[in-house]
């Protein structure tokens, strides 16, 4: 298959992904039971994002490395209220020095 | 008055803020995205079409590797879209308090990745979830696209992204989003079990996959709690709980 047809058609199928989402009835996503879930779906969604992106290695291997003490070091930032950016930028900066340091 | 419409400007600026900051640790990735696509084969046209008209990162990366390895275009279209099912999942929330219409909504719908709808929704009130959503998704947007032009022509001369952090900002950014939901005890509950799922799901189904079962957490504990509120409310046992 031609590279260009690849790409293209990926790209299509991925925004058509994304816009399905937008064509759900509002109505279906109304009614006690469907709005405690979704008041809860956030919490779901960022407590797995956070495990996949501090794990997650290639190939589905489990790997702890320098992002997990980074993330560590973000929970005990928030615990003592620290501020957003200060939270971002000191797990950013765990990480590259404990890599920095060779502990990877 | 003023001084509602300060607190209002302040808060406001502190979800800008946020926006921006995980636009710009995210938007910086394209870099390894523009360089490894040039170096699988692709042209630097191709690698940007990607960018600008995929944009959804963990299925990219995987359409580029899937076609490095040799591997033919019909699995590499079948993983990458298996990939953005989630982006699908995160519409059903972001198109409740966005409510765009026309082409507003075709805009919003390309944006609608991991990090728009993570900031987004971690806001408590309608305004300030759609500033969270646009302002981060457009702003990955930029910084993605421009990033991955750079990457593409420059290569990786600016080191691996894992050397400055980056990989592990996204997840701090995502701590900081998610800590103001573990004050309730439905809150927690969702939070472990979607993290435990996660956990247990990630050497077992593609990549992309363990975040959409992940989400079940919210089905499970929501429909407890609802039948725990339905009990109590009108002191009659509910109607069942689980289906």
């Amino acid at each position: 298959m031609n590279t260009w047809v690849t790409v293209l058609a990926a790209c299509a199928l991925a925004f058509l992904l994304k816009l399905s989402g937008y064509f759900v009835p509002a109505r279906l996503m109304e009614g006690p039971r469907t709005s405690r879930i979704s008041a809860l779906l956030p919490a779901a969604l960022l407590a797995g994002l956070i495990v996949t992106q501090t794990v997650a290695g290639s190939g589905g291997r489990i790997v702890l490395d320098a992002r997990l003490a980074a993330v560590a070091v973000a929970a005990i930032l928030l615990w003592r209220k620290a501020n957003f950016l200060v939270v971002v930028g000191a797990t950013a900066a765990t990480a590259a020095l404990l890599r920095l340091s060779g502990w990877t | 008055m003023t001084s509602d419409q300060a607190v209002c400007d302040a808060r406001r600026k502190e979800v800008v803020r946020q926006g921006i900051s995980v636009g710009v640790a995210t938007g910086l990735y394209g870099v390894s995205f523009g360089a490894l696509a040039v170096a699988a084969g692709l042209s630097v046209l191709q690698t940007q079409a990607l960018s600008l008209l995929m944009f959804t990162g963990g299925s990219q990366f995987a359409l580029v590797g899937i076609l490095a390895a040799g591997g033919s275009g019909a699995s590499a279209i079948a993983t990458s879209s298996l990939l953005g099912i989630r982006n699908g999942l995160y519409a059903l929330q972001t198109s409740q308090f966005l409510q765009a219409r026309g082409l507003r909504r075709l805009l919003a719908a390309h944006i609608t990745i991991d990090e728009s709808t993570a900031v987004g929704i971690a806001q408590k009130e309608r305004p300030l979830q759609r500033v969270g959503f646009w302002v981060t998704g457009l702003a990955v947007l930029a910084g993605w696209n421009l990033m991955t032009l750079v990457g593409a022509l420059v290569g990786n001369a600016l080191g691996e992204p894992e050397t400055w952090g980056l990989d592990a900002a996204a997840a701090g950014a995502f701590c900081a989003l998610l800590w103001p939901r573990l004050q309730t005890g439905d809150g927690r509950a969702t939070a472990v079990l979607a993290a435990f799922i996660a956990l247990i799901t990630i050497p077992l189904v593609p990549a992309g996959i363990p975040v959409i079962l992940a989400a079940l957490a919210a089905v499970v504990v929501g429909l407890m709690a609802h039948g725990r509120h339905e009990r109590g409310e009108d002191g009659l046992p509910g109607s069942d709980p689980l289906p």
